[in-house]
């Protein structure tokens, strides 16, 4: 099934929770949801007979620009069926959270952990959301595009003085 | 020794102890087992067949109660650093650091937007020998082991330490 049968087959099911369908500027092209509903549509394409995507190959966390909301994205495959699907969900700055699929694919719970770590995105259901890389009294999330190293860590210095 | 010299049958030898005993730990550098990043893996080529590190006496420990040199072959992340720490803490007195490849010595690649590289080993640990290279090739290395051995043998032993 190609990527547009399966998002006209979400927008029937899921109505407005489906937001966009993007082709072009992304390499796969991506159904983009709601990110309330995000764990609903994973079942769905996981458990519906025809689509089968039991594969979740990626999931990462994503800053743009350091300023509009952060994104997380799903690629998915389906081993019986030899299909892609690549999904993303917007969330806040602020208070960024997304319905954990840790449960449905078990892929998911390292990659929700380093997107935790790395992102602050919080999956809310997640068996047990920690810290993956940093250290657990890391203070700050790297990867977030307006991120600021702190001068020390536990009394080294991390930017060296030139 | 000169006047004592040929005094003796030709199978006995006459030495300081202090250079005997230098002559026997550098020749016997027993390094500790573990590497960080790429650098480690020149520093396994370089204990195999073709370069072999064992013609010098130096040989890989799994413990650092055992070890004698910590060659600190790789990226030094934070994280790992209060572990490096605590290893060189565990090794046994003398104890000699080499920091192998630009990562351990600066930061390296990770100098400008690292924030979880440590800039430099020495930060944290005495650094005896550094070598430079990204990653440095095995005849590198052992030069920076044979510049430990000279090291070694020109410092007593004997003598209790100033610090």
């Amino acid at each position: 099934m190609t990527e547009q049968e399966i998002f006209e087959d979400l927008s029937r099911k899921f109505g407005d929770k489906i937001i966009e369908f993007m082709e072009e500027g992304t390499q796969n092209p991506t159904v983009v949801v709601d990110a309330g509903t995000l764990a609903k549509v994973a079942t769905y394409l996981k458990d519906d007979v025809r689509f089968q995507f039991n594969s979740l190959m990626n999931l990462a966390g994503h800053d743009a620009d350091g300023e509009t909301d952060l994104s997380v994205i799903y690629h998915l495959y389906s081993t019986e069926l030899k299909h892609y699907i690549t999904l993303k969900v917007f969330t806040s700055r602020d208070e960024p959270k997304v319905a954990s699929v840790a449960e449905l694919h078990k892929t998911a719970n390292w990659h929700e952990r380093e997107a935790f770590d790395l992102y602050g995105i919080n999956f809310e259901g997640h068996p047990d959301l920690k810290r993956i890389l940093m250290e657990d009294d890391w203070e700050g999330y790297p990867l977030r595009k307006d991120y600021v190293p702190a001068e020390f860590y536990r009394g080294m210095r991390i930017e060296k003085v030139k | 020794m000169g006047a004592l010299n040929h005094k003796f049958n030709e199978n006995i030898l006459i030495t300081s102890l202090d250079k005997l005993m230098n002559w026997s730990r550098s020749n016997s550098e027993w390094y500790f087992q573990f590497g960080l990043a790429c650098c480690a893996i020149e520093l396994m080529s370089t204990a195999a067949a073709r370069h072999d590190l064992e013609r010098f006496g130096a040989m890989p420990r799994s413990s650092p109660r055992q070890a004698d040199v910590m060659i600190v072959a790789g990226t030094v992340t934070l994280k790992m650093a209060t572990r490096v720490k605590r290893l060189y803490e565990q090794m046994a007195e003398p104890k000699y650091v080499i920091s192998m490849g630009s990562c351990a010595n600066s930061g390296g690649p990770y100098w400008q937007h690292g924030y979880h590289v440590l800039k430099g080993v020495d930060q944290i640990i005495p650094v005896d020998v550094y070598i430079p290279g990204c990653p440095p090739r095995p005849e590198a290395l052992i030069e920076g082991l044979m510049h430990l051995q000279k090291k070694m043998r020109e410092e007593p032993i004997l003598e209790k330490k100033e610090d």
